[in-house]
């Protein structure tokens, strides 16, 4: 059978995968007894549903309405005084789901956690601000690429992208060389929408070349005023790009070798 | 109509709706002393800041969008463009945290090389801050001392690995070369004269000099809780007098084996930063030193031997088949971590920098986060800047020692 792909995701895949591959997992292994983690995780109590240690850091599964108690405990039972990082990861495509990641760090034992949690679509997440400022930044970061709000954020506003922009970068739905919007992002707003048509599309073509141009590129050895007409009357004719990898000559008129 | 006279400015196009002394100014985009494209939104009240907005995005490129669209070796020449003053250290921290992910060990060549790029980065970066701190708050002649001194470290990276800016020096698994003939002597004879300039030049001109001192000494305080509580790292953080850094107390390369001090300072302010960036050259020259010796015992193997994810040497490429077929199998499909995720911090010059990889067992990252130091020291202006006076924004903002090539992404 076919391997199902899903289409809410355009990110690049891989175009071969061995159908009997099976990735191997990162090493996982249990909370010892009576280490620094284990007192962590007891603290916690019955608010981590599951823990265990990956790469030396304890990684703590939460639930998202509980993020304030925990982060709580951690800072002030703990010592995981600073949060160094805070983002999302989409997993719309397979579970409708966003999984949050709080970054921890205990400054005097030198021991990191990592407390996730996951909320669905539509749901928002309590901001961490009044724990930890740096969330300030990071949870606007986290709206903008996401479109995750925070609630009781002091200000929830794009952060990285303009913010009239339409649609949040990170998600999987979003294609990498923009959408719809973004392509007329520029014209819209310089120009407005009723100029669409007289601007045109915008050139995606990193390599095109007007041959006419007199404006923007020398003509080494063929130097011509600035701005000089040198079509000789010659019209404009738009570039042909294939649609498909090979370039269908048969279709167009393009003579490919004089003798034919 | 305005009545003109000396202490009410005359405007011929402009009206005041209040006569009081609030004002709103922008600071950048272009700004010089933004160092970058910084736009900070300031509400004065005369000359002191009450309200601070720092704007960011005008540098950004979408790198983590990217990261998921490119296979992990595709990935590291971008990760040049973060922090562009010390690419060595995106490198590096990137190729670790992927090597942390498969679990491959690197050669101790490899590793001492990788230390000394790191250190030789550091020290780049340090002498940039201090260079265009100093130009920022007006000394112009630290300025063309201490990048006379960052060319030639440049030079150092050239001869290494021909490239001055973007090196992309490190590569998943070591780095791709050896040192060229006669760079550890040319890397010892740069780190005398930087020690010299150092003692003898930028510390002589600027420790006790008055200007320097009043324009620096209490100005951008940021308190020990603060500092926490805004995710601060490296200097910033040792800077308000918490004793950490990322090579001691989580070692990783050689840095557990390399004797060298965690310089602190209580002072809080940007004279106490400015004493620590200046200690931290001292102490990346005590490391670069104790590395040659270690570079000279080490066996030449340059990468990791693990053919799963990384190719074999040239060599054996051209010489045997399996490596060939491997190494085809890795440059046209990406090689395929282990399903997890992982986050390994490491120090880099601006402070702790780490990337945050979730893998499917796919070649593309499912998602990558880069944990950009200066992007959290950016947020603390908001908090930081007010209060202060108009003249100390552009020495704070120096202080903080932003690159926008990593706070926007």
């Amino acid at each position: 059978m076919r391997k199902y792909t899903p289409k809410d995701n355009v990110q690049k895949k891989s175009y071969y995968t061995d159908r009997f591959y099976i990735a191997p997992r990162v090493p996982r292994s249990q909370v010892e007894s009576g280490s620094h983690f284990a007192d962590v995780v007891n603290a916690l109590k019955k608010l981590a549903f599951e823990s265990y240690v990956e790469f030396n850091q304890l990684i703590v599964h939460i639930k998202s309405t509980d993020n304030i108690k925990v982060l709580q405990i951690l800072k002030e039972k703990c010592g995981y005084t600073v949060c160094s990082e805070l983002s999302a990861v989409d997993y719309l495509a397979s579970s409708g789901e966003f999984e949050i990641f709080y970054q921890m760090l205990n400054l005097s034992e030198a021991k990191r956690v990592r407390v996730l949690t996951r909320i669905k679509k539509d749901e928002a997440i309590e901001s961490i601000v009044p724990l930890h400022k740096m969330a300030n930044f990071a949870e606007r970061e986290m709206y903008d690429m996401f479109g995750i709000v925070a609630n009781n954020h002091p200000y929830l506003k794009r952060i990285l992208m303009p913010e009239d922009w339409v649609g949040h970068p990170l998600l999987k739905t979003y294609p990498l060389q923009g959408d719809e919007a973004a392509s007329w992002y520029e014209v819209d707003k310089i120009f407005g929408k009723e100029y669409r048509d007289i601007i045109g599309a915008e050139n995606r073509d990193p390599a095109k070349i007007d041959r006419y141009d007199t404006k923007r590129f020398s003509r080494v050895g063929h130097e011509v005023p600035f701005g000089a007409d040198i079509s000789s009357g010659e019209k404009e004719k738009d570039i042909e790009y294939s649609k498909t990898f090979l370039v269908d000559y048969t279709s167009s008129q393009k003579q490919l070798d004089k003798r034919k | 109509m305005q009545q003109t006279n000396k202490l009410t400015p005359f405007f011929e196009n402009l009206n005041f709706e209040r006569s009081d002394n609030m004002m709103i100014i922008n600071f950048g985009p272009q700004h010089p002393s933004a160092h970058g494209q910084l736009r900070l939104v300031l509400e004065l009240d005369g000359e002191k800041v009450t309200k601070a907005y720092p704007d960011i995005g005008y540098l950004h490129r979408g790198i983590e969008k990217m990261a998921e669209n490119m296979t992990y070796n595709e990935f590291l020449p971008t990760t040049d463009r973060l922090d562009y003053i010390a690419s060595t250290a995106n490198n590096y921290a990137y190729a670790h945290s992927v090597e942390t992910l498969l679990g491959v060990d690197i050669p101790e060549r490899a590793q001492v090389i990788r230390t000394m790029l790191l250190e030789v980065n550091r020290i780049i970066s340090h002498l940039f801050f201090l260079a265009t701190h100093a130009l920022d708050v007006g000394a112009m002649s630290v300025f063309l001392y201490a990048f006379r001194e960052r060319e030639f470290g440049m030079d150092l990276m050239e001869d290494y690995c021909g490239a001055r800016l973007t090196h992309s020096a490190v590569r998943i698994g070591g780095v791709p070369l050896d040192l060229p003939a006669n760079w550890t002597n040319d890397l010892m004879k740069w780190c005398d004269t930087v020690e010299h300039e150092l003692a003898n030049t930028y510390e002589k001109l600027l420790n006790e000099n008055r200007i320097w001192k009043m324009r620096l000494e209490d100005v951008g305080v940021i308190s020990a809780e603060d500092a926490q509580s805004w995710g601060c790292s490296g200097v910033m953080l040792r800077g308000s007098g918490i004793k950490y850094d990322i090579r001691k107390e989580e070692p990783y390369e050689l840095y557990s084996d390399l004797e060298f001090d965690i310089p602190i300072s209580d002072r809080c302010d940007s004279y106490g930063r400015y004493r620590l960036y200046m200690q931290e050259i001292r102490e990346s020259i005590k490391i670069l030193r104790q590395l040659v010796p270690m570079y000279e015992k080490s066996t030449p193997q340059l990468m990791a031997h693990a053919p799963q994810y990384i190719s074999a040497p040239k060599e054996e490429i051209m010489t045997q088949n399996y490596a060939l077929m491997q190494h085809f199998v890795l440059v046209t499909q990406g090689m395929r971590p282990p399903v997890g995720e992982v986050y390994a911090p490491t120090e880099s010059p601006k402070g702790e920098l780490g990337f945050y990889i979730k893998s499917e067992g796919e070649p593309y990252a499912y998602r990558l986060k880069c944990r950009a130091p200066s992007f959290f020291h950016t947020g603390l202006l908001q908090e930081m800047l007010v209060g202060t006076y108009i003249a100390d924004v552009v020495t704070i903002i120096g202080s903080t020692n932003i690159v926008f090539g990593e706070v926007d992404r």
